[in-house]
């Protein structure tokens, strides 16, 4: 057993760092560094240039346009992504979507729809959840009814995130209502351009236009666009939660977010010596650090795992609670280290508009991103949910 | 002991509740925060003529009901029920208060303008380097003759958009630190020199940086005897912390409850959710903070006439639990809410965002626990 990066290891990771500072889109860290919300174009930028690179997608298999890195060498590339703040992609296509093609699809499937996922072309969203279908996903009664090739769908969905941008999407929706809940689900990708697709959208407490309900009223959508069989679609479903599972832990996101908390924190004032001294306060930064470092260490164990060919298992609902609740406890240090300046509302960036925000650059947003993170506990499988799979799945209660 | 309220507390809290019922249901308050001006005027107004609650904690002398800090914990509980965003804790609590503890010609002149609901005085305290120290102040005030000359920035000014009145804190003399030189001001909103740039705040009121450039302040603006004002500034807010904790009690009262009768409601896997158990102990851990909290804040309100130090020990005890316990029953009504917690739509995520920024306000869980230390743990 050795945590030490080998020689190639290192190489590689001097030649990421390299890209990433010759690559990185200028105009975009500025957006960042501003506080801006980002549009569809500002997302995609990113992910054009590491298309163009041929490192979008270094999870897939290489046949479907996987970059062939080592599990050490993709822990690596989120770790030098993280450490240079970029952006997170999208994961609906990348991590989610694409998955399920290429392991459940059919050839015409993946050859339409990978090319278009790894390129960016098509922006992806997520049709699960339902207004009473949230944890209890398989109650779900969006239905396709069969109607020679094609399947006519009817129903509600809801938290669709970023549905605005998207140009397709993948649902779940009751394809037999006789069947036990589970096995009349299907797995369906569909057009949403098509008619009798309407979305509206939800503003979150920190003001942002992040999800959305989407109606759909006859919307028809053809049988070559299921994946897997009929009634099987739960299959493809769980299968892609363990993958939304993984991810979620956000350590190296989560690193980054420490370092950014300590630079505050050394500003801030408290007397006539920064925030980071004061003992109160400094102490909450290190056992952040202490438990970021467990977290971190628990994945790497279970990467080694997958290193060995083990896939993710009901264990990274454990990654999944305690990466959420460090993401929502950096937002809370950072809250508390602004002081007062957290309570200002900018309202963003209007066009035209140069108004600058109230109070120091690292301020205005901390309120809304911490009322914002309060989400991370719940989507994915609420940390509830989650704890209930441990009890159930990995101490056989 | 006797922890009963008197009939003429209790039908404060009526009249109260029964107004704001009928006038600050959750669509009309949003519609009021999101306008131009971030209120209607309306509202104070009705409170102070129709219901004479301004004047509840005011002496009968000045024409008030002869209350006080009970009076004034019971009107911030009812607005925070309803998360209130009246500026009746600057006005009557902070700036009532001075009034009534520095008397005379000022507290004469003031308070019936108080009463009557045409005075709206907003607190100026903060500062940019300051946290939560009321000493640090950079803001100075220049002796000019009879008067003075003020200049500085103050931070974040709950109220001052709407206010006729500011009551600042400024150094007359010493270092920026330093306990003494410090004197406390109330001046008229309008005076020329005063720069404001306004804003709402994330938890629904409006508040401003306010700048003074060289603003000509009269000599009987001043409160209380020059450069010895911090003990009456620490006063008032100890006032303004225990008063903040009585709303705090309402809100967190008020997400409890909706999590209670949204559980109840909410079915998932066949069931209501509040019959899973796990669901159920966390809503009870919030009922007992819920409860705490009106004890730390009855606790705090019956010390508050205490000498300063038991005083002070007292407010930041129950501010630290208050404060910890707002985190708590706002954390878990979002969470046990689920998505639908996260919206603006629901009134649940605008009484979390409230009980937030009361986490914050006149102090953290942190800087409260420290001051507590200091003076009980002291040897
Ligand atoms: C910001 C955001 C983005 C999202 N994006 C998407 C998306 O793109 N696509 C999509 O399909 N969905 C998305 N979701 C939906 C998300 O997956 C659901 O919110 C989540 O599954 C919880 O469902 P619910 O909100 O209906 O809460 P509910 O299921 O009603 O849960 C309410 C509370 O009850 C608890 N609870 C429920 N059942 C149990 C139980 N058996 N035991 C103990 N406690 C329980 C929950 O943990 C929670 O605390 C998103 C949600 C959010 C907040
Ligand atoms: C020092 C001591 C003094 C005591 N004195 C008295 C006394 O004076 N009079 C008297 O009547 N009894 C007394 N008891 C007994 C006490 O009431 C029981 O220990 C208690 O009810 C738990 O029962 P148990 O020990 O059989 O544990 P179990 O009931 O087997 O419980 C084991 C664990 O499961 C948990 N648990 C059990 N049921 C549930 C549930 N429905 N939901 C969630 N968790 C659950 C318990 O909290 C505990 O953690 C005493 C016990 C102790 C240790």
């Amino acid at each position: 057993m050795d945590m030490e990066f080998s020689p190639e290891d290192l190489a590689f990771q001097q030649e990421v760092r390299q890209f990433i500072a010759d690559n990185y889109p200028a105009e975009l860290r500025g957006k960042q560094d501003e506080g801006e919300e980002l549009s569809k174009e500002d997302f995609l930028a990113w992910h054009k240039i590491l298309h163009k690179k041929g490192w979008i997608a270094p999870a897939w298999p290489v046949e479907y346009g996987g970059t062939g890195w080592t599990p050490t060498q993709r822990f690596i590339w989120s770790e030098e992504t993280a450490r240079a703040d970029c952006i997170r992609l999208m994961p609906f296509g990348l991590a989610m979507v694409g998955p399920v093609i290429y392991t459940f699809g059919t050839p015409e499937q993946k050859a339409y729809f990978l090319p278009r996922i790894l390129s960016g072309e098509d922006w992806w969203c997520q049709g699960y959840s339902e207004p009473g279908s949230g944890s209890d996903l398989a109650s779900l009664r969006t239905t396709a009814v069969s109607d020679g090739d094609d399947y006519i769908v009817n129903g509600q969905k809801t938290w669709t995130t970023l549905a605005q941008h998207a140009d397709w999407g993948f649902f779940l929706v009751r394809t037999d209502k006789d069947a036990k809940q589970q096995e009349g689900i299907s797995f369906l990708l569909i057009d949403m351009k098509s008619p009798g697709i309407t979305v509206r959208p939800i503003i979150t407490l920190g003001g942002e236009h992040e999800v959305n309900e989407v109606w759909l009223e006859d919307v028809r959508v053809p049988k070559s666009q299921r994946v897997y069989e009929e009634n099987k679609g739960w299959t493809c479903a769980k299968f892609l939660l363990a993958h939304e599972r993984t991810g979620i832990a956000g350590v190296a996101a989560s690193k980054r977010g420490i370092e950014k908390v300590k630079a505050i924190a050394r500003t801030e004032l408290d007397g006539d010596k920064p925030l980071l001294a004061n003992p109160f306060f400094k102490r909450k930064v290190a056992e952040l650090e202490v438990d970021l470092t467990a977290l971190e260490f628990t994945e790497l164990r279970s990467l080694a795992g997958a290193n060995a060919g083990k896939g993710p298992g009901p264990e990274s609902s454990l990654l999944k609670i305690k990466g959420s609740e460090i993401q929502q406890r950096l937002t809370e240090l950072t809250l508390e280290a602004v002081g007062h300046y957290g309570a200002p509302y900018f309202r963003g960036f209007g066009e035209g508009d140069n108004e600058h925000p109230i109070g120091p650059d690292y301020a205005h947003r901390a309120a809304p991103t911490y009322f914002n993170m309060r989400k991370t506990t719940i989507y994915g499988g609420s940390n509830e949910i989650q704890r209930n799979i441990i009890a159930k799945m990995v101490l056989g209660l | 002991m006797d922890f009963t309220y008197t009939e003429t507390q209790d039908m404060i809290r009526d009249t109260l509740a029964r107004f704001l019922a009928d006038t600050y249901d959750f669509e009309t308050r949003q519609k009021f925060i999101n306008g131009d001006t971030g209120r209607d005027p309306a509202i104070w107004t009705a409170l102070a003529q129709e219901l004479g609650m301004l004047g509840a904690a005011f002496a009968e002398e000045h024409g008030g009901l002869g209350g006080g800090a009970l009076e004034n914990a019971i009107v911030m509980e009812e607005l925070g029920k309803v998360i209130g965003i009246e500026p009746y804790l600057p006005t009557v609590v902070i700036a009532g208060g001075a009034l009534k503890a520095v008397g005379g010609a000022q507290a004469d002149a003031i308070i019936p303008e108080i009463i009557a609901g045409n005075a709206i005085i907003a607190f100026a305290y903060a500062e940019p380097q300051g946290r939560y120290d009321l000493a640090n102040l950079k803001t100075n005030a220049k002796k000019d003759g009879a008067g003075y000359v003020l200049n500085g920035h103050k931070s974040v000014v709950y109220a001052a958009p709407w206010a006729t009145h500011l009551l600042v804190t400024a150094r007359t003399g010493g270092g920026q630190r330093d306990t003494d030189g410090v004197s406390l001001f109330l001046i008229d909103a309008k005076l020329p020199g005063i720069v404001r740039r306004d804003y709402p705040t994330v938890d629904g009121s409006r508040a401003s940086e306010v700048y003074f450039e060289n603003v000509a302040v009269p000599g009987d603006a001043l409160l209380g005897s020059e450069g010895a004002a911090l003990p009456l500034i620490e006063q008032i807010v100890d006032e303004a912390t225990v008063a903040t904790c009585a709303e705090a009690t309402g809100v967190m009262q008020k997400l409890h409850e909706g999590t209670l009768e949204y559980t109840q409601q909410r079915k998932q896997f066949g069931v209501p959710i509040a019959k899973f158990q796990v669901l159920q102990h966390r809503m009870v851990d919030m009922f007992m903070e819920v409860e705490q909290a009106r004890s730390m804040t009855i606790m705090g309100t019956l010390k508050l006439g205490l000498p300063a130090n038991e005083r002070m020990a007292a407010v930041s005890a129950a501010k630290a639990k208050v404060g910890r316990g707002a985190n708590f029953v706002g954390q878990n009504a979002i969470q046990t809410h689920g998505g639908i917690g996260i919206t603006q739509e629901l009134a649940i995520g605008h009484y979390f965002k409230r009980a937030t920024m009361i986490e914050g306000q006149f102090g953290s869980v942190d800087h409260h626990m420290d001051r507590y230390e200091r003076i009980v743990l002291a040897d």
